[in-house]
């Protein structure tokens, strides 16, 4: 494959821009843009162009590749997963044909396997000259690098809410996001990840011990993406809530046919078999949440995501039998931001009053 | 002179306000359309307010705002109160039933069970991206089938054989019940079905999955429909019980909820004469186009929301 003077771009899943770009640009040879922010007129463009029932993040994913593309983008790409996710690329690559735009589209996923090889043989076919060993030293690099968004990520979702001066963490986070790109070797990475731990550890906090806690569990890409899910997670923790996310873009990546089967222990006696996607892995994390004793769960979904469908039922008898509330919520294109405050802030509410008697 | 505490709930299609006094008792009530107009439906519903509190040597001292027009009437009215409409359903409807354990609620256009458990809630759901089977629903069907909402109950307690309609969905409910309507169904029967399909929908979808236990309470604007009533109770063959200020729960909660609230100041009936406008502007800093609400109080802005970073922050004046 000639690919010269490409650039080349990618839809947005969260803050995890910066490790992919970082990769991309490192290995492939070529410029790498960043999709621009995902803003109302992305999902605009996105619901615009794609079939009207498809589930949302298609839209998210269609609205990017677009905008990306005005910008110069030459190569797209895209990943695929067990779920209607399987389809996105080729429906996305034949609607951006249609639409006349000339680009080179690359499935890192051929089969519905996200593994490193496979991944390693698609870039192949971008850089030829890609080099097996730098290809494994920087694909470690980038799941340090976004263990180390997680992580921090993580530490801002369970503390924000208690900050003392109002808006430090937010600041100190985006000023991470902006050195963290800047890195140029695994240690410079982790020395800058310990003093950006400490520099969190350090920032006043007025947290009472038995806080209220909330996990959040559902579709990766909705769960993930902030403005898909009307800021969920800021919105819970700006109540003075300590906020969990397990579902992290690494996870997905790393998981083996081990963990896999470990979910189902985990989901037992809810679950029997796999229900698709991470249906499973959002009743297994549901009931981690309750046995912990968390004070309830934020279950997130697009609207007509079949494996979180069917992970539903299971969700309502964990709710039932340890007493757990659970707030369901769909996203779609339409979603108005009002109806969702409305319900967090109900559901912030019956948790106090749960927690008051 | 007395104290009072206003409570005022704006839906999406009626606004009600009541004015409780420190026993907790309603002194005055109102409840009107809002027809798409908040801030002129509150003004409304304060002048009748205020002329049934006429003579009762009343002052108000807290106020309390909820319904989907909480924030923007909360501001107008300085509450000190702004509550979604969930929790104040609930804190409204455990004073006037403290053993209640499941609460129905249909208004225009949403519909939420609230479960309750030793006078806390403890689970609820909302419908979520459809407003199937809610007040405006009905009155529509009540308009197509040429009569006033207000009958619709009585003709549906009239039958004996209620019409099956389709209960998924509002459309097809539509439909359906234009094709039982025309090969010859008895209209009274098919108010019934219909009041049926409104019950069979909220059950099968917000009361999805919910251990509904008694004693059961219904309320919100539907509730004044004795067809629905009588279907609820049919179906979960249980008694329903329905307040006469059923649909006023929400702003009674709300005044309760302000009362509790121990921060009082005079509250100004003035408020009727001033002149209130909103604006909406878009922000056109980036490409998302935040609409930034601006509310002014005689020509003054006194607040402004919708921004989602710090650049469209609209300066107070």
């Amino acid at each position: 494959m000639a690919l010269k003077g490409a650039v080349l771009s990618f839809p947005h899943l969260g803050d995890y821009h910066v490790p992919i770009a970082y990769f991309a640009k490192r290995l492939l040879n070529m410029k790498v843009i960043k999709p621009l922010p995902i803003t109302k007129k992305t999902l605009e463009i996105g619901a615009k162009y794609s079939p009207d029932s498809v589930c949302v993040p298609f839209k998210y994913n269609l609205g990017n590749f677009i905008e990306s593309l005005d910008q110069g983008a030459s190569v797209l790409i895209q990943a695929g997963g067990g779920c209607r996710f399987g389809y996105y690329a080729e429906v996305q690559e034949q609607i951006l044909r249609d639409l006349g735009y000339k680009f080179t589209f690359i499935r890192i996923v051929s089969n519905d396997k996200l593994t490193v090889t496979n991944i390693y043989r698609q870039l192949k076919q971008i850089n030829p000259r890609l080099n097996f060993f730098l290809f494994i030293y920087y694909f470690y690099f980038i799941i340090r690098m976004s263990k180390s968004l997680e992580n921090i990520q993580q530490y801002v979702n369970k503390n924000s809410g208690f900050e003392v001066e109002k808006g430090s963490f937010g600041l100190l986070y985006n000023k991470f996001l902006g050195e963290i790109e800047l890195v140029n070797n695994i240690g410079e990475l982790n020395r800058l990840f310990l003093r950006y731990q400490r520099a969190f550890n350090k920032l006043p906090i007025n947290k009472p011990v038995d806080c209220l806690k909330v996990g959040i569990v559902g579709e990766v890409y909705v769960a993930i993406e902030p403005f898909s899910n009307c800021y969920v997670e800021s919105q819970m923790a700006k109540k003075g809530v300590e906020v969990t996310r397990l579902v992290t873009a690494t996870r997905i990546l790393l998981r083996r046919p081990k963990d896999h089967r470990d979910l189902l222990v985990k989901a037992h006696p809810y679950l029997k078999y796999a229900i698709g996607a991470d249906g499973t892995d959002s009743v297994a994390k549901t009931k981690v949440f309750a046995e912990e004793g968390y004070d309830g769960v934020i279950h997130i979904k697009p609207f007509a995501c079949i494996p979180e469908l069917n992970a539903m039922p299971m969700l309502q008898k964990i709710s039932h039998d340890y007493n757990m509330p659970i707030l369901y919520l769909s996203f779609d294109a339409q979603t108005s931001e009002a109806g969702v405050l409305t319900r967090l802030e109900a559901f912030y509410d019956m948790l106090l009053m749960k927690r008051g008697h | 002179m007395k104290k009072g505490y206003l409570g005022v709930d704006v839906g999406s299609i009626s606004t009600k306000g009541v004015i409780i006094d420190s026993d907790n008792n309603i002194i005055a009530e109102d409840y009107l359309w809002t027809e798409g107009n908040p801030v002129v439906a509150v003004k409304q519903l304060l002048k009748n307010l205020l002329v049934k509190t006429r003579n009762k040597d009343l002052l108000v001292v807290a106020v309390g705002t909820t319904g989907s027009a909480r924030k923007l009437v909360g501001t107008i009215l300085n509450a000190q109160v702004i509550k979604n409409e969930i929790t104040a359903q609930a804190i409204g409807t455990l004073e006037l039933y403290p053993e209640v354990r499941t609460i129905f609620e249909i208004g225009g256009q949403d519909s939420k069970i609230i479960l309750i458990e030793n006078g806390i809630i403890v689970d609820y759901a909302m419908n979520t991206l459809c407003a199937a089977g809610t007040g405006s629903f009905l009155s529509s069907q009540a308009k197509r089938l040429g009569m006033h909402p207000e009958d619709f109950g009585k003709w549906a307690i009239r039958s004996k054989k209620p019409t099956k309609i389709a209960a998924r969905c509002t459309v097809f409910a539509e439909s359906d019940l234009v094709h039982k309507a025309q090969i010859g169904h008895k209209k009274e029967d098919i108010i019934a079905g219909l009041c049926r399909s409104v019950v069979l929908n909220f059950l099968n979808n917000v009361g999805k999955g919910k251990n509904i236990k008694p004693p059961i309470v219904f309320q919100g604007g539907v509730s004044k429909n004795i067809g629905v009533v009588k279907a609820f109770a049919d179906i979960t063959g249980e008694e329903i019980k329905v307040h006469k200020y059923g649909h006023l729960t929400g702003a009674f909660g709300v005044a309760l909820l302000a009362k509790r609230a121990n921060d009082e100041h005079c509250f100004d009936f003035n408020f009727v004469n001033m002149h209130f406008e909103t604006k909406g502007i878009e922000c056109m800093k980036c490409p998302n186009n935040c609409e930034i609400i601006c509310v002014y109080k005689n020509n003054k802005i006194i607040d402004s929301w919708g921004n989602r970073c710090d650049n469209g922050a609209v300066l107070k004046q």
